[in-house]
């Protein structure tokens, strides 16, 4: 916004024929300086009028209430896998104290999953202009000389290293997992979860340190004002071209835009489509009854009609031993409805479907557990993928909302939702709903 | 003796406060406490990625941009005020290509067999946003010119007076 390089002034070459030996050092001393005064490092050589302490504030606090929301749904996210209640639910077996707030992820409001993860994603993407602005705004700094004045300057330094690198780290492995472009090194879930600690350490501090100064900056003079001695203010400004108020307007704009081609992922109908930009929005993968979104196709997983055609059965396991069941048996157990969403951990989710089929808690009783199991192991068909097999709460399988879904809105569900059968359990993480269900092993995990 | 405020201590050593002291203190510790967990596996990957991520933005992406925008100030010239018509609609079509180019150039290969969906639409999309933005931008400047040599002529007295 604005930057542009200062002209060097001119050498004075006469100065060298009069006094060969003195001026030529003094030249090149001159030259020097001239050098140094258009490097990075030189206050002058930043000239954008817009920058200063009070634009840097304002983001800067937007960036405080914004990414605290991040933090926060973020750590439901990861509650909601239930990680403490079985090793194949956690992918972090190493969390140590990370994990210490950890709780039962309840059952209600089953659009608990779809907002919490919904408003985590939606406000990341909304958060990246803000973000890359709060970073133009202090680039000045990145080069300031000398590098460190003192110990507690050169630690400050390093933990800013954390916090932009942190905050870079988050953000594309973030948006690049909901792209389904896995190029990070190593999994998602891990990485993420330990890199937004890491983040969040370093975001503590900054925030610690300069959230009272951006207040009283604000509370004097507004976003106009000027602050004496402003390290971030140039102290050679371009002609302005655009104002304070209008580098956040152009900043405000980019948030919504974003807003408007992303919100629409977390619905169905004409406002999926108008999110017309982001993984899931839009389109629909199909039409009519299994027409709406999916996370992974059988073909994707390797599943074809064949896996569960007339050989498959689901066992059910528990203290009254191995039941084993066809479709048509299953069929014919009482049915159950339910109306919930898918909701993704990549921030995409369906309005609420009508599910059918039987419940948990009847097939727990059938299992052994006629008042209530104290957990339940789902296993898939599907060879591989992270979540094969995943682990339910007893709070899960009691509610009479959750379901072996045997169909959807009217229909049987279609191959890709996960035909024969799959499980539907309220306000649980889209991955927890596994699909191509072949064993239930109701007991303690 | 002459006792010695242990606050002035602090600062004549460390350089700040010592509120300044203790943040960093606990900031580094909890950092190092999930830094070691989220070294577990690929660390140089990790690293490289961490501090990658910053000097790229830094010394790539804020030079690149800065340079386009400076490039912009100077093709202006004798119209300064026109450039921000250019400069919020390039501004938006980029941010939403930087964010979302996986799937616009259609480098996000895992899309369409996980999801069922076409990664297709983007580009077409991503190019009729575009489209639309400098549209608004260039009626907005139209409207603008205008009205403002509307008001010019209005200003001047007429001739045949």
């Amino acid at each position: 916004m604005g930057d542009s390089r200062r002209k060097s002034p001119t050498p004075r070459a006469f100065l060298s024929r009069l006094l060969p030996g003195r001026a030529t050092a003094i030249l090149r001393s001159r030259r020097a300086a001239a050098i140094r005064e258009r490097l990075p490092s030189a206050p002058g050589f930043w000239r954008s009028p817009v920058r200063g302490v009070p634009f840097t504030a304002v983001l800067g606090l937007v960036l405080l209430g914004g990414i605290t929301v991040l933090f926060v749904t973020g750590l439901l996210s990861y509650a909601a896998y239930n990680p403490d209640l079985n090793p194949v639910n956690d992918k972090t077996p190493d969390k140590g104290l990370l994990g210490f707030y950890l709780f039962a992820w309840p059952t209600g409001p089953h659009w608990l999953y779809r907002l919490t993860q919904g408003v985590h994603v939606t406000l990341g993407i909304v958060l990246v202009p803000v973000l890359l602005a709060k970073l133009w705004s202090v680039v000045p700094k990145l080069f300031a000389l000398p590098p460190a004045r003192s110990l507690g300057h050169a630690l400050e330094r390093l933990s800013l290293l954390l916090l932009v690198g942190g905050a870079l780290f988050e953000f594309v492995t973030g948006l690049l997992n909901i792209q389904l472009d896995y190029l990070f090194p190593g999994s998602f879930y891990r990485l993420h979860f330990y890199g937004a600690w890491v983040f969040f350490a370093a975001f503590l501090a900054h925030a610690g340190l300069r959230v009272p100064q951006a207040v009283r900056v604000l509370r004097s003079g507004g976003l106009s004002g000027t602050v004496p001695g402003d390290p971030l203010e140039s102290p050679a400004p371009a002609a302005p071209t655009l104002s304070r108020r209008g580098a956040l307007a152009m900043v405000g704009a980019g948030s919504l835009v974003l807003l408007i081609t992303s919100a629409g992922r977390s619905f169905d109908g004409p406002l999926r489509r108008l999110a017309a930009l982001t993984p899931h929005g839009a389109a629909e993968p199909g039409s009519g009854p299994n027409g709406f979104q999916i996370n992974k196709t059988a073909a994707s997983v390797g599943l074809t009609t064949t896996d569960m055609g007339e050989g498959w059965r689901l066992t059910v396991s528990g203290p009254a031993g191995d039941l084993r069941f066809t479709r048509d048996q299953l069929l014919a157990m009482d049915q159950h409805s339910s109306a919930l969403p898918i909701a993704c951990v990549e921030g995409w989710s369906t309005s609420d479907q009508w599910w059918r089929g039987v419940r948990l808690k009847d097939l727990a009783a059938l299992a052994g557990y006629p008042d209530g199991a104290p957990g339940l192991l789902v296993e898939s068909v599907q060879r591989s993928g992270p979540f094969r097999r995943a682990a339910l709460r007893d709070n899960q399988v009691d509610d009479p909302r959750s379901l072996l879904a045997l169909g959807v809105n009217g229909e049987y569900l279609s191959l890709d939702h996960g035909y024969p059968a799959r499980i539907i359990v309220p306000a649980a993480p889209g991955v927890l709903n596994t699909k191509w269900v072949s064993r239930l092993t109701f007991g303690e995990l | 003796m002459k006792r010695t405020d242990p606050r002035i201590l602090v600062r004549r050593g460390y350089g700040e406060g010592p509120l300044h002291l203790v943040l960093m203190a606990a900031s580094f510790a909890l950092a190092a406490y999930a830094g070691v967990r989220l070294l577990a596996g690929d660390a140089f990957g990790v690293i490289v990625w961490f501090v990658g991520a910053a000097l790229v933005h830094d010394l790539v992406l804020v030079p690149v941009y800065g340079a386009a925008d400076r490039l912009l100030c100077r093709s202006a010239g004798r119209r300064p005020a026109a450039v921000n018509f250019v400069r919020v609609p390039a501004f938006l079509s980029g941010l939403l290509l930087l964010m979302w180019f996986p799937l616009i150039t259609r480098k996000a290969v895992h899309y369409e067999p996980a999801s069922g969906l076409s990664p297709d639409v983007f580009l077409g999309n991503w190019l009729l946003i575009t489209a639309a933005l400098f549209t608004v931008s260039a009626l907005w400047l139209v409207v603008r010119t205008v009205r403002s040599r509307r008001r010019e002529t209005n200003r001047r007295p007429s001739a045949s007076h």
